[in-house]
């Protein structure tokens, strides 16, 4: 476990430092110049050369390329060229909503996910069962901004009960209003994720369920509920265990449109406006950072993985037996 | 309990009282108010000489920075941190004197070598700000004492105090003005939460009229029905510039109001007049006459927005109305056309950026040419891309784009602008007119130029957007004509 351990770290790192290196190449083969941001209609010639010198997209790449790397190994991400302020605070404190955004829809998509996706595969032939099926079915293909517009035409327009966006002035500190602002946002990303969860588990459920080990389990004479807990639910977790990585992954990266659509000032929003204004420090910094973050949620379903199920002890790489 | 009765016995009589003597006890305003104001422009930093964009003028000018002169919101120029100007005979020494005991919200007080300081931002190499060759005439700036500015130019220009207006006096020992302010305001910034809220705090040692509320707070929506939302739920008291016309009709109660102010943005289909087909006069008047501007004007806007037939805007002292100049005729626009050597028509390629309204107005604009015989390929850009080949290389043929700016139509005597219109007795009024002596006689050869300009359809000035404010109806006293993006906050109160 532990040599696996550190390969599998080492991994990591070179896939980070990888992905670095792609982010800023791929950047940079993009059109156009950030420095076109800082200037109106109007702009002369030597207001355009200077915007280019502040902004430093006059440097030759080499240049601009060992000023990224020199930033990364210090955590800096540099300035933006825009606004000025540094990227790495920035960013952490973006994070503070789109962490718990994410990691708050996620937990609630996995509880409203588990219990339904059993039902829908333990009782697959009762109408209920079926209707599970199909409700889910329905909500993998409705949009998540879709959702969220409904959710703030009922409880934000309608009701009135919950707002339609925004975040307190003063953040976290005035907890009460700060949560009440994600309620929404948390609903909508948890429905639409838990649409294609249920799916997953009731799949998972349904192989387990069909399995040799379950039937001789029960015909030794556990009892369906010890049988599912001694046999079933490990085996079922694992393919649901990486499925869920994913789907935490693709939340944090994917809560640009939730923030958009309820006016959140998350990590993705962030992104959104820095792309807009070719941004190359706070666009790097943003992706870099939920590029870790996506390969470390990778990374841990991948040793939770392995922990639950012994048998990929026997492969280094985990993949095969 | 006898308290609490007490209690009821005064409102009570208090309430009556009120009503006995005529006072609006429902109006009472609150200077403690804090004002919600509700934008799409956040800033890009808060330093307008160093690229802070829309926002950042909608945010400080006049709130938290002021000017010499102040462009008032009907579009007057008066008197603020200058008490008086005093012009040489010849027209080229201008001597302003500053008012006495002004003090930044540092607490340094202001003196004539922040004046000084402040137009050598602007006019320095590093300023990015889009004002710069306005100040093209300036020879020297000197100091004779604390409280006097000495400015000569180098030619007349009698849109210099005008342009005084757009300069912002900052305290010239501050560091760091993209992300802290020091300005003489009634407001002191309070935080800038990037991507969420700017707020603004009463500044308590203001030399003027103290601010009507204590707090403003600046609310950023990236989403138009996002804000409007905020708006709907009073989250936000208003909205600065309504920019979704479909959204109007939910405000139509008597919780909110509508106001319909000037604007000072255009819609341009700008042409290359350098290259053919469009290097003729005739063809350009074609294309002009062959779009109802006024049937798309109403598709996107409704009632709402102005058709001018010029660069002009009403709010500009050298206004007129010109729509009958290049009127909407598919018959004149085919004779045109012809007379042009065009009888079968041409194509073209129109750069459209990808925002609204530019993608349905051109193809708007596409099935109006086709009447005419004119094909029109639309090539849709980001705004980047319009910057880089449109602006920068001239690489076009026709384009689309929106100009913000008041008394802008001068930008057509510069034979280098990106559009290249190069008409030597237009580029001769338009300097004649800012040497002018009189703000009458620079008016007169204004319109005069401006003919020329429309009779030659140097562009196709497609409509003037409205400038629609929308807030609650207990809010009063803001801005509703946001010329050139400024949002005076210290006069709304709240009910």
């Amino acid at each position: 476990m532990l040599k696996y351990l550190v390969r599998r770290l080492i991994f990591l790192f070179i896939s980070i430092f990888l992905a670095s290196i792609s982010l800023f190449v791929l950047l940079r083969l993009l059109p156009g110049d950030p420095a076109n941001a800082l200037l109106s209609v109007g702009a002369t010639p030597e207001q355009i050369a200077a915007a280019r010198h502040s902004v430093g997209t006059d440097l030759p790449m080499p240049t601009q390329f060992g000023k990224w790397l020199g930033q990364l190994f210090t955590l800096h991400f540099g300035n933006s060229l825009i606004g000025g302020y540094p990227v790495g605070p920035e960013i952490f404190s973006r994070l503070s909503i789109t962490v718990p955004l994410t990691l708050s829809a996620f937990l609630l998509a996995v509880l409203i996910a588990i219990p339904l996706g059993f039902v829908a595969a333990y009782k697959a032939r009762t109408w209920y069962g079926a209707s599970l099926n199909a409700v889910s079915q329905l909500g993998i293909a409705i949009p998540v901004f879709w959702v969220g517009v409904l959710l703030i035409f009922g409880f934000a327009l309608r009701l009135m009960i919950l707002p339609a966006g925004g975040f307190p002035i003063d953040g976290w500190s005035n907890f009460g209003e700060a949560v009440k602002s994600l309620i929404l946002p948390v609903c909508t990303i948890s429905l639409v994720m838990s649409a294609s969860l249920i799916r997953y588990v009731r799949s998972a459920t349904l192989d387990v369920l069909g399995s040799d080990y379950i039937r001789t389990s029960r015909a030794l004479g556990s009892s369906f509920i010890t049988a599912m807990w001694r046999h079933g639910l490990r085996n079922a977790a694992a393919p649901v265990i990486s499925i869920l990585g994913i789907e935490l992954a693709t939340t944090f990266v994917g809560a640009v449109v939730v923030e958009s659509v309820f006016d959140l000032p998350g990590l993705g929003s962030l992104l959104v406006k820095a792309i807009s204004q070719r941004d190359y420090p706070v666009v790097q910094g943003v992706l870099f950072a939920s590029t870790v973050a996506v390969l470390f949620i990778g990374f841990l379903a991948d040793l939770t993985q392995r922990i639950l199920d012994p048998r990929l002890s026997k492969s280094l790489t985990g993949v095969s037996l | 309990m006898k308290k609490g009765k007490f209690g009821k016995y005064a409102i009570a009589g208090a309430l009556a009282f009120a009503l006995v003597a005529g006072i609006p006890v429902a109006s009472a305003a609150n200077p403690s108010a804090t004002i919600n104001i509700g934008s799409l422009y956040e800033p890009q930093n808060l330093d307008n000489t160093a690229g802070g964009g829309q926002g950042v003028t909608e945010a400080l000018n006049g709130n938290v920075y002021e000017g010499l002169f102040r462009l008032s919101d009907s579009g007057k120029v008066e008197n603020l941190l200058a008490t008086s100007t005093k012009t040489s005979a010849n027209g080229l020494t201008y001597t302003f004197t500053l008012r006495p005991n002004v003090h930044f919200h540092s607490g340094k007080t202001l003196t004539s070598a922040d004046v000084k300081y402040s137009i050598e931002k602007v006019i320095g190499s590093n300023s990015q700000s889009a004002r710069k060759s306005s100040f093209g005439a300036i020879k020297l700036i000197s100091t004779p004492d604390a409280k006097s500015v000495v400015v000569t130019l180098a030619n007349k220009s009698i849109s210099f105090v005008y342009n005084l207006s757009y300069v912002w006096i900052v305290n010239s020992s501050a560091k760091d003005l993209t992300s802290t302010e020091d300005g003489t305001g009634p407001y002191r910034l309070d935080s800038w939460k990037r991507g969420s809220t700017l707020s603004l705090t009463r500044f308590d040692g203001y030399w003027g009229h103290a601010a009507k509320n204590q707090t403003v707070v600046f609310h950023y929506f990236t989403d138009a029905t996002a804000l409007n939302n905020a708006l709907l739920t009073h989250a936000v008291d208003v909205i600065t510039s309504e920019q979704s016309p479909d959204a109007l009709a939910q405000f139509k109660t008597s919780a909110f109001k509508i106001n319909n102010g000037a604007s000072t943005t255009k819609l341009l289909l700008v042409f290359n007049d350098r290259v053919a087909p469009f290097n003729k006069p005739l063809v350009r008047k074609a294309i002009t006459s062959a779009i109802d501007n006024k049937k798309l004007l109403e598709s996107i806007w409704g009632s709402y927005g102005t058709l001018t037939g010029s660069m002009v805007p009403p709010t500009d002292p050298w206004y007129e109305d010109l729509t009958k100049v290049n009127p909407y005729d598919v018959s004149l626009a085919k004779k045109e056309l012809a007379r042009a050597g065009y009888p079968n028509g041409f194509t073209f390629r129109l750069d459209t950026p990808n925002y609204d309204p530019h993608p349905a107005a051109a193809v708007f604009i596409k099935s109006e040419l086709a009447k005419v015989g004119v094909t029109v390929n639309i090539n849709i850009i980001t705004a980047d891309q319009w910057y880089n080949n449109v602006y920068k290389k001239l690489d076009f043929v026709a384009t689309m784009q929106e100009h913000v700016n008041d008394r802008d139509v001068v930008w057509y005597g510069n034979p280098n602008f990106y559009w290249g219109y190069n008409n030597p007795p237009v580029t001769k009024l338009i300097t004649q007119a800012e040497e002018a002596n009189s703000a009458s006689a620079q008016a007169a050869l204004l319109k005069r130029a401006n003919r020329i300009i429309v009779g030659d359809a140097a562009s196709d000035w497609i409509y003037l957007y409205p400038q629609i404010v929308v807030a609650s109806s207990g809010l009063s006293g803001y801005p509703i004509n946001g010329l050139n993006s400024q949002f005076f906050a210290y006069e709304i109160t709240k009910n």
